[in-house]
């Protein structure tokens, strides 16, 4: 096997709680992430899914060094990213790209979309300034922007037109991965569909690797090649896309499945839900043992007392200890 | 007759950009206990629809330009302010969708799921209070007595739904209005709140108007569902026939593009262009410009709902005429 374009390492990212202003009390620590290993392949699709809070959003930040990791490494084709100076992480950062959920917020109002991309090219020097208005078309070709909205600023476009700028933004500098969080919950279903067949098209084309993060299950098991599922700011399992979704291991991913409703009416009203009580824990104080045990409708002794780790089981790794018995 | 009976509901808005018909002609109607679905794309009028019935537009720059919306043999578009006041929160409830908002943040728990009981029963406050305990007992909230006197920003997000669910059920209402109440939920939580609502329609019998752009939702609470576009009602029918045979070329295009439905890494279908711009006249088919089974007469002539089988209802033109 080739070594990993991305490898995550025993990632941790903590947040302090204090309370009051002067003289802090330390409360506790939110474990946002709380030791994340995964690899992502060149050309890859990996999925990443979870309840909100459960830290894919955090984990998001810190592969691209948006947050200080607490311990552990991010290492992209060798490089060290936790353990690299300011200017490293900047230089990294061009092979390591964000879409971001909201594409109201995450362009600027006051740039057109031509100064939108090409800010990035003019920052890290990729190209003489002559060529940028030619790269600029060029990219706005690949997304399915026509040339004519160039001078055009965000508010005059969709929801839709938005998100495909912002990606557009995120290739400029012709990145090998790209992080996006949540980039289609957002937008209708209509236009869900047409950015999902753009980011496909993308990955397919240019063999980008792409960590796709969401909460609707049905849209990361259509893009995804693996899916990772997180509970608490760890993962409880991860594998290929088919089968974490239409044969789940861990309890969590059955409950998880097992909610999402299904838009074919016979079978959804004959089937067996496996409803969750309950929310999940504070990341500030997790249950002992097994983060997911209070919810769990198979959880032991055994559950309440050790952490499990992800150990192979048909084909893909899954946090749990009764994983033979349920 | 049937609980509520809405005939060509027609609601715009006056802005300094025109008119826009946000609902151009709605007209349907919910027997006591049905659940009807309406489901549509974000501007395709369903939310307006609701609002408009229960007198929550901002008139101006809202205005309702015409139709009816009969509630048990009232017109709620036409009656006094303070009997439409009467109905709304007593006889009729509604849910919206972020709870974050819909709570007033100063005030606690008791004092807003009490006051609609006090308001429309005028019932002594402490009577209020148990019967407010009570009831977030029994929409799922575990030492209710203790967390009634706590503020909104103390739940969760799954919790501030379910104290809007009791706020608009302890009423005991005839008709609730849920305007996608579960969108800014996880699945998870989703799943518990559906059922909730499932659980309390069956014990009190009311009807429910579900409004929702997600069709999975749909499929398994409502009986019957309505899709609309551009302001208007392109198809209803019940839930079955809408999912296994879908008419109207704008539902069929909205379920082949969900990811759920098609195969896994297929091309999914997108709906090219966007929705029109309500401030312009759409003389004919506002689906028109989108449709790939559009010819030159869609563009002209308006399409009417026109029945297909019993109850169900479609708008286009090509369906009528058997030639898609």
């Amino acid at each position: 096997m080739p070594a990993p374009l991305l490898e995550l390492r025993d990632v941790k990212t903590h947040f302090p709680v204090h309370h009051g202003f002067l003289f802090k009390r330390h409360l506790g620590t939110v474990r946002a992430v709380d030791g994340v290993s995964l690899s992502v392949g060149s050309g890859e699709v990996v999925g990443l899914v979870g309840e909100s809070g459960c830290g894919k959003s955090t984990l998001a930040r810190t592969i691209l060094q948006l947050l200080p990791t607490t311990a552990g490494s991010v290492i992209l084709e060798g490089r060290n990213l936790t353990t690299g100076t300011a200017a490293d992480v900047r230089e990294v950062r061009r092979d390591l790209q964000m879409v971001f959920q909201d594409p109201y917020a995450s362009l600027n109002p006051r740039m057109t979309v031509f100064d939108t991309l090409a800010e990035p090219l003019r920052v890290h020097r990729i190209c003489p300034p002559s060529e940028i208005p030619e790269r600029v078309a060029t990219l706005m070709k690949r997304v399915g922007l026509a040339p004519r909205f160039l001078r055009k600023y965000p508010h005059e476009f969709s929801g839709g037109q938005r998100q495909r700028i912002a990606i557009a933004r995120a290739l400029a500098l012709e990145p090998k991965i790209i992080v996006a969080d949540e980039p289609v919950s957002a937008l209708d279903v209509s236009i869900q569909a047409q950015i999902l067949n753009l980011l496909s098209k993308l990955c397919r084309e240019m063999n980008l690797a792409l960590i796709f993060i969401a909460h609707d299950l049905s849209v990361v098991k259509h893009i995804s090649d693996r899916i990772a599922v997180m509970y608490l700011g760890k993962i409880v399992e991860i594998g290929p896309a088919i089968d974490v979704i239409e044969r789940p291991l861990h309890p969590y991913t059955r409950a998880l499945v097992s909610a999402i409703p299904r838009p074919d009416p016979d079978v959804e009203r004959s089937r067996q839900r496996l409803v969750l009580p309950g929310d999940p824990p504070s990341p500030i104080h997790p249950p002992a043992g097994c983060s997911f045990h209070p919810r769990c409708p198979f959880a032991d002794d055994r559950c309440r007392a050790t952490v499990p780790g992800l150990v192979a089981a048909a084909g893909r790794e899954a946090a749990c200890l009764r994983l033979g018995e349920i | 007759m049937p609980l509520l009976r809405v005939n060509d509901l027609r609601t715009s808005f006056h802005t300094r950009n025109g008119v826009t018909r946000a609902v151009d002609g709605v007209s349907f109607s919910l027997e006591r206990g049905e659940t009807l679905g309406i489901v549509g794309e974000s501007g395709s009028g369903k939310s307006v629809t609701c609002y408009s019935i229960l007198g929550l537009i901002p008139q101006p720059p809202g205005r309702i330009e015409g139709g009816v919306a009969e509630f048990d043999g009232i017109d709620l578009l036409r009656c006094a302010p303070d009997r439409l006041r009467d109905i709304r929160g007593r006889r009729i409830s509604m849910i919206f969708q972020d709870p974050m908002t819909s709570l007033n943040p100063y005030l606690r728990i008791s004092d807003q799921l009490t006051e609609a009981v006090r308001v429309h029963e005028k019932v002594a406050a402490k009577e209020a209070l148990g019967r407010a305990v009570a009831m977030l007992e029994a929409v799922g909230i575990n030492d209710a007595a203790r967390r009634i006197h706590l503020y909104p920003h103390e739940f969760s997000g799954g919790m501030r739904q379910r104290v809007m669910i009791a706020m608009a059920l302890i009423t005991r209402p005839e008709l609730l209005i849920a305007d996608e109440p579960t969108t800014a939920l996880d699945v998870t939580v989703q799943a518990q709140i559906l059922e909730l609502i499932q659980r309390l329609q069956r014990e009190i019998g009311m009807a429910v108007i579900f409004v929702t752009h997600d069709l999975g939702v749909v499929s398994g609470l409502c009986d019957r569902v309505q899709v609309m576009y551009a302001g208007r009602i392109v198809e209803t029918a019940d839930t079955r026939s809408i999912f296994y045979s879908p008419k109207h070329p704008y539902t069929r295009a909205l379920q082949r593009s969900i990811p759920g439905l098609q195969p896994k890494g297929a091309e999914l279908y997108t709906i090219p262009g966007l929705p029109p711009d309500l401030s312009k006249s759409l003389p004919g088919c506002p689906f028109a410009p989108r449709c790939e089974s559009a010819v030159a007469s869609c563009e002209t002539r308006r399409p009417e709902l026109t029945p297909i089988a019993a109850g169900h209802l479609h708008a286009c033109l090509r369906v009528r005429d058997g030639e898609i």
